[in-house]
């Protein structure tokens, strides 16, 4: 195209040449439209040999797809789906995925690439004007349909009887009110499930990766440990709902480094026990930084300070992590002394 | 339209080529000849830019292809098994079955995990398409009168596309996914009133349950990709009735089309281009791993890990979400959450704002009549400066979304990033807004002083006195056309304070608003004039005006 093209910049096609092969008269109006300009012939369209050439890189294309789709049954056949090879600079991969996407991609896109090569060398290039119509009606045509819709409505009776209008807006009104009662056992009510979790008056701390009752000399001061309550199993089939809202995070501080007075008596020398789910939209927090006592979410970046009640220092999160009231039973293990005193994670609008 | 048996003597005898005989058979059933006869030879107008829609058109193909297969293998349970397949570091771990058989995909299914990548990425590519698509129908113009409609299903795709997008990427059940599925209960649960009650019919009770990956599935399978199947015909059906706008040109006008027949230029270049599309999609997902759900684990509600992040297209609600301050109300025993609720208001009202765009810009403008001939973004500042503050405010809130890994990578402080993206949120797309306003302007006068003084050549010529001078080369008359084609409407005029007869008239609110705006679109300070055929005529006229 680039040797057609250049034709066009040179300065005989001046405004007043341009009016020539215009359909608009040759006017004084120098920014008219000049009509669709000439055809340039192609190449191909002068030159056989040209032609020639172009059919049979086409023809190479499609024969490259179909070498393609054979590299794909080679390759489904000879790479086992477990073998892992280095490929540079990609690294270690799965021989087959690797080798079945990349023939797929040459089956494939030589096909398009042949069509499209076909398209723009050899079928005809010529730009053709189409008329566009009016999208809306004629007065005719209008009127016509307005006639038929008046027409139809007398006979339906549809404005002169009210009481079938009207019995018939009720009827269609409510038949959905079915469909929007079969839909109620979706789920339980909320009712105050968002309110409890699973701890509870003397249930112990259990260590999540090891299993074990924590004890307090578990815990070393910079420490951060997960805790679940005793009793819950990863084969329950609730686990994974009591889960999403026991996880509990068990810090150990100097007591005299927290601030707050509440948190210090509802820990154990030191020991505190907060919930896991970030108050923010219920991510469990993961990242502690042991100097300054804070935690982090890392899903919205959320800070809060353990050693001042849990209280927001940063992010999105509207209120602090709950803190559970911990003790040690008579064999020596941390246990909790009650439920949560409000809902852990995200605020909800029954939350008081 | 009844066959009557005097015609039938007219018609050609039954046809000999096998071809032509199955056409004869379908036409007698379907109408095929008289849906063919408008359509066959259908002229499409050629830019590069028309070929986005494609991109969306033949992703959403393959996603349904690649999602079919998908199906065949994947259990869409949330019963927990022991995983034993051939993945070796995950052998005993227990997991859903809906994250193990898409363990089985990925490494016991040969093919399987191109097939799982390649839909993946057509997903990625599916969604980034259509946003560039709409980009070039804003900017354009195109969606502007008889094509409002089809902008409205356009944008309806793009909204589900969304939704299917998320639906689908929280089917495997991993660590990541369970993760952006509790996002979401979080934020369901900050709406009032209804919040908590939302949130366990989705769940089948509390969160997690056993129900959702079954629910997402019957959603991203059938009920999203149907509505979608048909909003995607209904958009092309449009674009064949309306025929393809084009952009300004020699021999284009608003009462045609100019380009090339479907059959058999766009046949061969846009069927090719399907193949171009899932050629170089499996390119991709040979070598590029997309998802690799396998080394996040299953999900469990108390596990997590660092740098979590949605999907690109869920960015920019991940970003409102990270940098809203966590407001809480509270008072009479209730909540009222808008630290999460405000953003998840944000998010539709700026897609509605969006859908709703053509028919405010008409009520802006009064403009009622049809428009096929595209508007080059530099001649509506307004609307172009609109369209850039959108897309200003979608990349704020992608680095909101990002903020930690924006931290991470330039050593930045977290908190410096949120407060940053705060105030951008707010004074970005203003600015942006401007600067592009200004630039559109400037280009306008570009292309008068081109009109007028013609392309300079880079040529200095030295005059017999001595002077230098560049030669000017006058602009064709094509060029010359496209750049004076343009209207340069005027705003719209609220009419004499005082009517004929001495008595004041009263403009409503309402009126004044949209005087005001059109003034904002329209005005002296919104168009540089262009020029006139005098102002060109005196300037070419006497020669040696360089």
């Amino acid at each position: 195209m680039s040797e057609t093209g250049s034709q066009n910049h040179v300065p005989e096609n001046l405004p007043e040449h341009g009016s020539a092969h215009g359909s608009a008269p040759a006017t004084a109006d120098p920014f008219a439209n000049p009509g669709l300009p000439p055809h340039e012939p192609r190449r191909q369209d002068i030159d056989e040999k040209a032609a020639k050439h172009s059919e049979r890189v086409v023809a190479g294309l499609f024969t490259l797809s179909m070498l393609g789709t054979l590299g794909f049954i080679a390759s489904f056949v000879i790479f086992p789906v477990d073998k892992i090879v280095y490929i540079f600079p990609v690294g270690h991969v799965s021989a087959l995925n690797f080798s079945l996407g990349l023939t797929l991609a040459v089956a494939l896109f030589c096909i398009g690439a042949g069509a499209v090569h076909w398209a723009r060398t050899l079928m005809s290039d010529e730009e053709v004007a189409d008329d566009r119509h009016r999208v809306d009606a004629d007065d005719e045509l209008r009127e016509n349909v307005r006639q038929q819709w008046i027409t139809g409505a007398k006979e339906s009776g549809f404005g002169r009887r009210r009481l079938i209008r009207n019995t018939m807006f009720g009827a269609l009104g409510m038949v959905p009110l079915a469909g929007l009662l079969v839909l109620r056992d979706l789920g339980p009510l909320p009712e105050k499930k968002l309110d409890h979790t699973a701890w509870q008056k003397g249930k112990e701390l259990i260590n999540t990766n090891t299993n074990q009752p924590l004890r307090p000399e578990d815990v070393a001061v910079g420490s951060l440990t997960f805790a679940q309550p005793a009793g819950l199993n990863e084969a329950d089939d609730d686990f994974q709902t009591q889960i999403a809202k026991a996880a509990l995070m068990v810090v150990r501080l100097k007591p005299e480094d927290i601030k707050d007075k509440r948190e210090r008596e509802w820990g154990h020398e030191g020991i505190v026990a907060f919930s896991k789910i970030c108050t923010h939209v219920g991510c469990p927090i993961s990242l502690y930084e042991q100097q300054t006592h804070h935690v982090l979410c890392p899903c919205h970046q959320s800070t809060f300070d353990l050693s001042d009640g849990a209280r927001v220092l940063f992010g999105p999160a509207g209120h602090p992590l709950p803190q559970l009231r911990i003790s040690v039973n008579d064999q020596g293990n941390l246990v909790a002394l009650g439920d949560f005193s409000e809902p852990v994670g995200p605020a909800f609008w029954e939350r008081s | 339209m009844s066959t009557t048996t005097e015609e039938a003597p007219a018609r050609r005898g039954r046809p000999t080529n096998p071809g032509e005989r199955i056409a004869e058979w379908t036409d007698g059933r379907l109408g095929l000849y008289k849906l063919a006869k408008s359509n066959l030879r259908k002229i499409f107008p050629d830019h590069w830019s028309f070929m986005l829609g494609e991109v969306c058109l033949y992703s959403f193909v393959i996603l349904i292809l690649t999602g079919v297969y998908l199906t065949l293998f994947f259990h869409p349970s949330m019963n927990e098994v022991v995983y034993h397949g051939s993945y070796t570091p995950l052998q005993g771990v227990r997991m859903s079955e809906a994250y193990s058989s898409t363990l089985h995909i990925s490494f016991d299914v040969r093919g399987g995990l191109l097939v799982r990548q390649i839909h993946h990425w057509s997903a990625l590519i599916f969604i980034a398409a259509m946003i560039v698509h709409m980009m070039r129908v804003f900017f354009t113009g195109a969606f502007r009168k008889p094509r409002e409609i089809n902008w409205l299903f356009g944008w309806s795709l793009l909204f589900l596309g969304m939704f299917t997008g998320f639906t689908g990427y929280s089917l495997p059940d991993d660590l990541l996914s369970g993760t952006g599925v509790r996002f979401m209960e979080g934020a369901i649960l900050s709406v009032p009133i209804v919040g908590t009650y939302l949130s366990m019919f989705l769940f089948g009770g509390e969160f997690p349950g056993h129900d959702f990956v079954g629910r997402f599935y019957a959603v991203h399978i059938l009920l999203l990709p149907g509505l979608m199947a048909g909003l995607l015909v209904a958009h092309l059906i449009l674009v064949f009735f309306h025929k393809h706008t084009q952009f300004p040109g020699a021999g284009k006008t608003e009462e045609n089309v100019v380009g090339t027949p479907l059959l058999p230029i766009y046949m061969a270049k846009a069927g090719g281009f399907f193949f171009l599309v899932f050629g170089v999609i499996a390119a991709v997902a040979a070598v590029a791993t997309i998802n690799p759900i396998w080394e996040m684990g299953p999900y469990r509600p108390d596990q997590v890990s660092t740098g979590a992040q949605p999907d690109w297209y869920m960015g920019f609600s991940e970003g409102l979400i990270r940098v809203m301050p966590g407001w809480e109300i509270r008072a009479w025993g209730h909540t009222l959450v808008l630290g999460v609720f405000i953003p998840l208001m944000i998010f539709p009202l700026v897609m509605v704002s969006i859908a709703l765009y053509p028919f405010i810009e008409s009520w802006i403008t009064g403009d009622r009549r049809e428009h096929h001939l595209l508007d080059r973004p530099r001649n509506r500042p307004v609307r172009t400066g609109i369209g850039v503050a959108w897309l200003t405010l979608y990349f704020v809130l992608l680095i909101g979304g990002g903020n930690d890994i924006f931290a991470t990578h330039f050593h930045l402080s977290i908190n410096a990033i949120t407060w940053f993206v705060r105030v951008s949120f707010f004074v970005a797309p203003v600015i942006t807004y401007w600067v592009t306003k200004r630039i559109c302007l400037g280009l306008q006068r570009r292309d008068r002083e081109k009109v007028l003084h013609g392309r300079e050549t880079g040529i200095i010529k030295r005059l017999p006195h001595g002077e230098f001078i560049e030669v000017h080369e006058p602009l064709s008359q094509q060029q010359l056309h496209v750049l004076t084609a343009h209207a340069q409407p005027k705003p719209l005029d609220l009419g004499p304070e005082v009517d004929e007869n001495g008595v004041e008239r009263k403009a409503g609110p309402v009126a004044k608003i949209q005087a005001r705006m059109s003034r904002n679109w329209y005005g002296d300070h919104s168009q540089i004039p262009k020029p006139t055929v005098e102002e060109y005529e005196e300037i070419t006229s006497g020669h040696g005006h360089h």
